[in-house]
This record gives C-alpha cells, structure tokens and sequence, in this order.
C-alpha cells in the first residue's frame, strides 16, 4: 500500500493527467498521529500514486526568555503525503495527510488555509495522542470529524465513551473506518462534507 | 497568522503574492499547495532545467504541490520557481478555492456529487 517517496517518478505519467477544463481546487486535510493510517486513508482513495511534498522550517531561538546572544537555529522538515481525486471536470481535491505532533504545526498555517476542513484519525490504542490536535484545530476554527481507524488489536470502545475521552460536543461526527478500504475512507470524507453541510445551515452555538 | 514561536522561511506560502499582468492593473495571487498551474508556452532551450520541466509537466493543469513532489523540492522553492514563471506569463494559475469559516454550500454538494461516485 505505502509507496516509498524514492520512487516517486520525475514527472507525472500521462494517465495522471488532469482533465484542462479543471479550474477549481479544493483540499482536506487528514490528521494523526504517528502510525495512525494517515497515508494509507490517502492512498486508498487517492487517483495517483500518493506524492509527498516537504517543507523546512528553520526556527530561531525559542522564546522571549532566551539567553541573550545565543543564536540557536534548527532546521524541521516535514514530509506531506498527498493524493487526489477528480471529482468532475472542473473540480479536483487534494488530500493531504499531516503529522499532528505539535513540533509540525509550523506547517498548518498555509495548510489549513482555505482548506474545507478535516479529518482527525485516531487509533484508540492511543487516543491521549489527539488531545492537543484536537485543542490546536478548535483553536484555528478548523471544522473537523473525527475518524476511528480500527486496528485488530485496538480496543472497542462505544463512541459515547470516546466522545467523552475526547471530550468532543455532540455536533462533531465520530464514526469509524479502515483506512486501507477504499469505500470506508471515501465514507469517511463523506461524512466530513455531510458535516460541513450542517454547518453551512445550522447557526453553530459559541463555544464558552 | 503565525505562532509566535514559529517563523517561516522566505518564500512561505503565507507571504508569497506575485504580482501579474502590469499593465492592466495587475491581480496579486497567493500561491497556495493546490493552486493549480498551466503552461502558456513551451521550454525555451537555455531554460534553468527545474522552470523547464515546471513547463513540461504543466500542458496539463497541476497543483504546486504535485510540482514539488515531481521536482523533489519543497514547497516553498517550487512556488518561487512558479512565480517567476507567472511573472514572465509563461504560466497560468488557477486559485483554489479558499474555503472561508463556512464553505460555499453549493461547492460541498458538488464535491459531495464527486465522492458518491468514487
Ligand atoms: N489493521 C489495519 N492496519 C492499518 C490500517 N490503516 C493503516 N494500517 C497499517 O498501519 C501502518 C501505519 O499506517 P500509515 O498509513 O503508514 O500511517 P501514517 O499515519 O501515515 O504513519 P506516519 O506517516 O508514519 O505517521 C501500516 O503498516 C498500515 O498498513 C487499518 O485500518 N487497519
Ligand atoms: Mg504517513
């Protein structure tokens, strides 16, 4: 399923071409943690091969209360899968799957911007590794579902129990999947869209 | 926009606006992953290789970041290399939409019309 980025091809084949009458991108973006089936979800409902693009980030010092005149740079890069679907010929969307470990949000900002929403993956074995995802898009207004991807060996939990581990309202969608299934994954962006749809008509309350 | 303890690079996609078409008052574009790039004109030979394959591989629509994946550079240098090639009107961009807090409910059906039939 994972295809290695060291064989990605120079140029794209002519079969991935993109129809010229397409003129309107849209991205969502899939997020988890370490393992969690982000590039799989991606490659499972991807039309290409999944790419991978990198970013390098170099951030200076670390703070207001740094010692003065000690100049520290550190250079993170961070490598995006992403895919694609032609959903008619004027309409395309990018996937794109992110870490969410805190040490990549530096890329979130031209990320998330204009992105439709979201797709949090989490692997219940270890959900306390979505808390600060989860904080981090209610913070940027990121609207956002959230994604069991079931593992054989993940514990079943009933989604009212995980909704309140997660401590998640009950507006936000919560259903499951298997990453590696291409129709379960498609379901789930589905559900994303259902999601956002809902929001376009409902007034959605403030949070406190 | 930024974390305060977060810095971009030059040239991140936040802060790159290219400036086309001068004359007739000119448009600022934000490059974004997904902006979409068509070629106008072919390789010319004495080309810097990358702009010329950018060319190549844009006959038909691709986004910056399939050009960065292809050209194995990242994000932010592909981009610069797109706006030059803006700039010089030897490509196209297509801009995403940007979805605001709420999308466009009529664009959701469609990418929803899309997804049904995958
Ligand atoms: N059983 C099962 N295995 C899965 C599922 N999704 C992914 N896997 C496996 O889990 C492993 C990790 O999946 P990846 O898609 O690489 O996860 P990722 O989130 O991209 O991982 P990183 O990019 O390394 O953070 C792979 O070996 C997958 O084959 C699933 O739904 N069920
Ligand atoms: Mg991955």
């Amino acid at each position: 399923m994972g295809f290695p980025s060291s064989e990605a091809p120079a140029e794209p084949r002519a079969q991935d071409a993109l129809a010229p009458s397409v003129n309107t991108a849209v991205k969502i973006v899939i997020v988890g943690g370490f393992g969690v089936g982000k590039t799989t979800m991606v490659g499972a409902v991807s039309e290409i091969r999944p790419l991978t693009t990198e970013e390098t980030m170099t951030q200076a010092g670390v703070g207001v209360d740094d010692l003065a005149g000690v100049e520290q740079k550190t250079a993170t890069t961070v490598a995006m899968d992403f895919g694609r679907i032609s959903l008619s010929d004027q309409l395309v969307l990018y996937l794109f799957g992110t870490p969410g470990q805190e040490r990549f949000w530096f890329l979130w900002d031209g990320l998330f911007q204009g992105a439709l929403g979201a797709v949090v993956l989490i692997d219940t074995r270890r959900l306390a590794a979505s808390f600060d995802v989860l904080g981090q898009l209610e913070e940027r207004g990121v609207p956002f579902i959230v994604a069991i991807n079931a593992f054989p060996d993940s514990p079943a939990h009933p989604v009212s129990q995980l909704r309140t581990a997660l401590d998640l309202p009950e507006s936000v969608p919560i259903v499951n999947c298997d990453a590696r299934s291409r129709a379960s994954s498609r379901d789930v962006l589905l559900s994303l869209m259902r999601y956002l749809f809902t929001l376009t008509t409902t007034p959605v309350p403030e949070p406190l | 926009m930024t974390g305060a303890h977060a810095s971009w690079d030059e040239g991140s996609p936040e802060r790159l606006y290219v400036i086309t078409g001068g004359r007739s008052g000119g448009a600022a574009v934000t490059l974004d992953l997904v902006t979409l790039i068509v070629s106008r004109s072919a390789p010319q030979p004495g080309m810097q290789p990358e702009q010329a394959a950018i060319l190549r591989m844009c006959q038909y629509p691709l986004s910056i970041a399939e050009i960065s994946a292809y050209l194995r550079l990242p994000f932010s240098a592909a981009a610069v290399l797109v706006a030059d090639l803006i700039a010089d009107r030897r490509v196209e961009a297509r801009a995403p939409v940007m979805a605001t807090s709420l999308p466009d409910p009529e664009l959701l059906k469609a990418v929803m019309y899309g997804l049904s039939k995958l």
